[in-house]
């Protein structure tokens, strides 16, 4: 670790050190300019990617954004801070929970609002759920675009769908949850709800084993991911990678240790690092972070207290906070989802930016691919786990 | 971690005449910014990220603000001489007077960056850079070169409020296409009428209608409703 760092030392006072690399075709073959997507399976929604190939090897990669855009931030500075709640659900579709987290947070803090005990228990056993299931999910999306039809995906999909049947019972809504408020959440929890995730999370190690039994030593996952990839920590730093991705490359930085928010200080975790940040280690940190997951809950769960949860103070409706800003971030499944805010003293934010992890770590995607063949390619932009709804926003 | 006005001397200390401004916050969130000069934008960016103490390697987010001209109204005193007959006879006679007068204070745009230190685990800095107004000055100092991360946040500003950013190495439009004219971020922002109003029987909308052939030709609108 000494030597790359002192490496990364020099590295960053060469200028244009963080750009993609120059590489020169080899032999006489015609470049092939290919447009990858935007209806390709494997970019996982409406996603291009224009690449230039010499035979099978990336000799250039243009990502191409905006299928999806339709212009979230306007469509928030146009109405209240609480009708954006069920908007964010729809950004990051997989995990609304946590996009509901992020937006709340900075409201909280852009009003000085406080949270209750119970409502953060709650917040983070609905948090990790998510990020169990959004894990769970994207190692399946990845093994399936190597070409492995089915089987673990279905796997992933039957632990998604109790975790999902728990959403639906706490919140009435599978995946669009809307159930973060500013000031705690929306509906209480019965006990019976939560002896019903004390049983889902019992069940989720042997899940974790039988995932990992199944993939981690197979000899295709190794030979296709191992080595493929590679994302220097110091690029990974610099180009604003956040989540498993940066992790991967061995950097440690978790916002849940860092920024110590909601009540994580609690908790006894640790946060899983790769050592060569190539595909395969993205895998494995998903797996591994899903394990800690699953430690989280179970803590959560045994000390979760009663009373309220919803702070008495805060106003939800005809919410004017004071002017000022904040900027909120959380650990989000995906890398670090913030929300900047301005208020200029009325009912509508007058500035609301979100800070879209699945689009900044998109920002390395051609480092990464640059000289790779053309079928990793695929299994790289699905080690990124991006989701469109929240790259063009 | 320093606070802003630490930050502020450290600057100051390290590039001589950088001319650094703290804008203080109001808000409970306490995250205080310092307004960069354009001239110098780089090399305090460059002396937040080298430094060793401060050592602010990860810039988080950037993103636009548009702050259109703002029409100020103040009532100012005004003394003016008046002529009045006072007891019959004509006279000229100071008056003081309270006026209503208009000010425009012009708008810009602003950019705003929040950086966070990966190796020391603090932050967040917030920076800030402003144009020197909405319509032909509009260039900032990219700091793409320092953080890869502001590459695609910077096109997307560049595309959604229309900041350009000098030294960007790609500097395209990112959600909107190529051939679109306008930045939908800024307040100001109309949308273009390019719907197919259906002729309903509410006057607004057949008015609407009406103007939108007008504008469009014969050919849009056409059929519709039948």
């Amino acid at each position: 670790m000494t030597n790359s760092a002192t490496q990364s030392a020099i590295n960053t006072q060469v200028e244009g050190w963080n750009r993609p690399r120059e590489i020169e075709p080899d032999g006489d073959n015609e470049l092939l300019e290919v447009a990858m997507g935007p209806h390709h399976p494997s970019t996982h929604g409406v996603f291009r990617m224009d690449v230039a190939l010499d035979g099978e090897r990336i000799i250039r990669l243009k990502p191409v954004f905006g299928y999806l855009h339709r212009n979230h931030e306007k469509l928030g500075e146009g109405q209240t801070y609480l009708a954006s709640i069920p908007y964010t659900d729809r950004l990051d579709y997989i995990c609304s929970l946590t996009n509901n987290w992020a937006y709340a947070l900075a409201v909280e803090k852009l009003g000085g609002i406080e949270v209750p005990e119970r409502a953060e228990y709650l917040r983070v056993i609905v948090g990790e759920l998510t990020r169990v299931q959004n894990h769970a999910l994207s190692v399946g999306f990845l093994i399936q675009d190597m070409g492995a039809s089915g089987t673990p995906l279905m796997y992933a999909f039957r632990e998604r769908e109790k975790i999902l049947d728990l959403f639906e019972q706490l919140t009435g809504s599978r995946m669009m949850c809307n159930y973060m408020r500013f000031g705690g959440c929306r509906v209480d929890a019965s006990a019976e709800w939560l002896d019903g995730v004390r049983k889902v999370v019992a069940g989720l190690p042997a899940f974790a084993d039988e995932y990992e039994a199944l993939l981690c030593t197979n000899e295709i996952l190794m030979a296709r991911t191992q080595g493929v990839g590679i994302l220097p920590p110091e690029l990974a730093v610099n180009a604003g990678a956040t989540g498993p991705l940066l992790r991967a490359s061995g950097v440690n930085y978790d916002l849940r240790k860092v920024d110590h928010y909601s009540i994580y200080d609690r908790f006894d975790f640790k946060v899983p690092l790769g050592d060569h940040g190539d595909v395969y280690d993205r895998f494995m940190i998903r797996l591994l972070e899903l394990r800690q997951s699953i430690w989280i809950l179970e803590q959560a769960l045994k000390d979760i207290p009663g009373g309220p949860i919803m702070d008495p103070k805060a106003k939800i409706r005809g919410f004017r906070p004071k002017p000022g800003e904040a900027y909120g971030r959380i650990e989000a499944p995906k890398g670090e989802l913030g929300f900047y805010l301005i208020s200029d003293g009325g009912p509508n934010p007058y500035r609301y930016r979100v800070r879209p992890p699945s689009l900044i770590n998109l920002t390395v995607l051609e480092d990464m691919c640059l000289g790779q063949n053309v079928a990793d390619v695929v299994l790289i932009l699905g080690s990124v786990d991006i989701v469109l709804g929240e790259v063009d926003r | 971690m320093k606070t802003v006005e630490e930050i502020k001397a450290a600057i100051e200390a390290a590039v001589p005449g950088a001319g650094v401004e703290v804008m203080q916050n109001p808000g409970p969130s306490g995250q205080h910014s310092l307004l960069l000069k354009p001239e110098h934008a780089l090399e305090v960016a460059k002396f937040l990220h080298d430094d060793a103490e401060l050592a602010l390697d990860h810039l988080s987010n950037v993103t636009g603000v548009d702050w259109p001209d703002k029409e100020i109204a103040e009532k100012v005193k005004v003394t003016r001489q008046v002529t009045k007959s006072v007891d019959g006879v004509e006279q000229t006679v100071e008056e003081t007077v309270e006026e209503t007068r208009k000010r425009v204070e012009p708008g810009y745009l602003e950019v705003v960056y929040h950086l966070f230190s990966v190796a020391k685990k603090h932050g967040p800095v917030v920076l800030r850079q402003r144009t020197q107004n909405r319509s032909d000055k509009v260039e900032v100092p990219s700091l793409t070169p320092l953080w890869r991360s502001a590459e695609f946040q910077e096109r997307e500003i560049f595309d959604l409020f229309g900041i350009v950013f000098t030294g960007h190495p790609d500097l395209r439009r990112i959600l909107m296409w190529d051939g679109f004219k306008d930045h939908p971020m800024r307040k100001d922002y109309v949308e273009p009428d390019d719907f197919e109003y259906e002729p309903t029987a509410h006057d607004e909308v057949l008015k609407r209608a009406q103007e939108h052939r007008a504008r469009a030709g014969a050919a849009v609108g056409e059929g519709a409703g039948q």
